[in-house]
């Protein structure tokens, strides 16, 4: 078995809209309620303001995991601004798999101001799903110059 | 004195860049005249070598074409760079990766499979696959080594310039040879030349409406009304997301937009910028409802990044993930 000092300790971004999630993980922080440290929090407006990008963006500079938090539906400080989060994610969690990226790295939780509860729950248990995946290393361009340079100076020699 | 001095490259490509060069018609008689054209295998007669004897940094103006992904590619990309003191990605496979940039959403191993086993037409029991190097009786044969990714040309050389398009169009090539005929100052390193700066929507010209989709078609399941915005008809259509140049030939045809100009300015990754708007667009509330809708989607990642596979910030198919 791994030992505590040599276990996976996985990069999660958590988007968490202002209004709902991340009143519910100040709840979670203030009742003093344990949860992994390794959820770093972005606090928006709204989970509707989480462009796809963002997640990306977040996978590429090394994030294993991408958390977005948002009202439950019918909440939404904004009216509907978590259902459109609530289809980016499905599409976005469509085009992941298809890019060969695990679909569980990216999850979408409905977290309202009262459920600290439920946020300490949900960064525990995803901290540990993703520490199951594994770190998520991204393939770049980069690593094909240096994995093929090689081959380019036989060519033009 | 003595005349500018013109290359025009083709890496992997179709032939495409090469013919909207010649589009301008008439025209490339005064770029000839203007240029001492040195290099352009598709239409002169040059060799390699007559590039490599070049001093470097003397070609004025390199437009290369086609994306990276054999060793090929890479050798000339970086000999081109050597020779040229303006090197210009022109066209979306050298710019974004484009349709051979869809490699990227597989393997090297599964396309040579798919390519020299699978395909209905082939007959190959004895799985031959090209052999990069053979001694053949009369010496040592070699071919270009085809690469596990397809990249754009800024990912292997620095380039000053990007000219987009799928192929870019004769009139942003001629107006963009024009100005530089015409001495204009060139615009800063790293521009895209020869192109708008709005989205393609801004061309096109159809009435827009708040968008409710509620079904999303492919392009031969309907026939669209042809003035009414595509996407409100429930088409894809990448037009939010790409860049504008092109004048919306597409969707002139009512056709839609698939997105050949690349992202739109101030976007740094197409596909997922449509992602984003088609979220906003579709009008359902519950997941299963969502996800029905969704599936009329056939291909998503080749739709979104038809033609910015490579230069997404995603790249390619991860293989350990």
């Amino acid at each position: 078995m791994e030992t505590n000092n040599k276990r996976f300790e996985p990069r999660i971004v958590g988007f968490l809209c202002n209004w709902c999630s991340y009143t519910g993980a100040d709840l979670a922080g203030t009742s003093r309620m344990k949860s992994a440290p390794n959820l770093r929090i972005v606090r928006l407006m709204c989970s509707g303001r989480v462009d796809p990008s963002f997640i990306l963006r977040a996978f590429q500079l090394g994030a294993d995991g991408v958390l977005v938090g948002g009202c439950h539906p019918g909440d939404c400080h904004y009216q509907e601004g978590n259902y459109k989060a609530l289809r980016r994610v499905l599409l976005l969690k469509r085009v992941l798999r298809q890019f060969g990226i695990d679909e569980r790295r990216l999850r979408l939780e409905w977290i309202s101001a009262a459920e600290g509860e439920k946020f300490a729950k949900v960064s525990n248990d995803f901290t540990e799903e993703v520490r199951a995946l594994g770190p998520l290393a991204l393939e770049t361009s980069a690593l094909e110059t240096k994995t093929e340079g090689m081959e380019t100076e036989e060519v033009a020699a | 004195m003595s005349k500018p001095k013109l290359a025009l490259y083709w890496a992997a490509s179709c032939g495409g860049c090469e013919v909207a060069v010649l589009d301008i018609s008439e025209k490339i008689l005064d770029v000839a005249a203007f240029f001492d054209i040195v290099f352009w295998p598709c239409a002169m007669d040059f060799k390699y070598k007559d590039v490599e004897a070049m001093a470097d940094g003397s070609i004025d103006l390199c437009l290369f074409n086609g994306a990276i992904r054999n060793s090929e590619n890479e050798a000339l990309a970086h000999l081109l760079r050597r020779k040229a003191k303006v090197l210009v990605a022109f066209g979306s496979c050298a710019m974004d990766g484009c349709i051979p940039g869809l490699g990227n959403l597989t393997t090297r191993e599964a396309i040579l499979e798919t390519s020299y086993q699978d395909t209905p037409s082939t007959v190959n029991p004895q799985k031959i696959r090209p052999m990069p190097e053979y001694a053949a009786p009369e010496g040592e044969l070699d071919i270009p080594k085809l690469y596990e990714s397809v990249r754009t040309l800024a990912q292997v050389v620095p380039v000053e310039y990007f000219i987009p398009g799928c192929p870019p169009q004769p009139t942003q090539i001629l107006a963009v040879m024009s100005a530089i005929m015409q001495g204009a100052a060139l615009p800063p390193a790293g521009s895209v030349i020869g192109a708008g700066e709005k989205t393609c929507c801004e061309e096109c010209g159809r009435p827009r409406q708040e968008k409710h989709l509620k079904r999303l078609y492919r392009v031969w399941e309907i026939e669209p009304k042809p003035d009414e915005c595509l996407l409100d008809q429930g088409i894809i259509c990448m037009g939010p997301a790409t860049r504008s140049g092109c004048g919306g030939l597409c969707v002139k045809a009512n056709m839609p937009c698939r997105g050949c100009y690349g992202a739109a300015p101030n976007v740094i990754d197409q596909g997922v910028k449509m992602i984003s708007a088609l979220g906003s667009a579709i009008d359902a509330q519950e997941p299963a409802e969502i996800d029905a809708i969704l599936d009329q989607i056939a291909d998503p990642a080749g739709t979104f990044y038809r033609f910015s596979v490579p230069s997404s910030m995603l790249y390619r198919k991860q293989t350990s993930a």
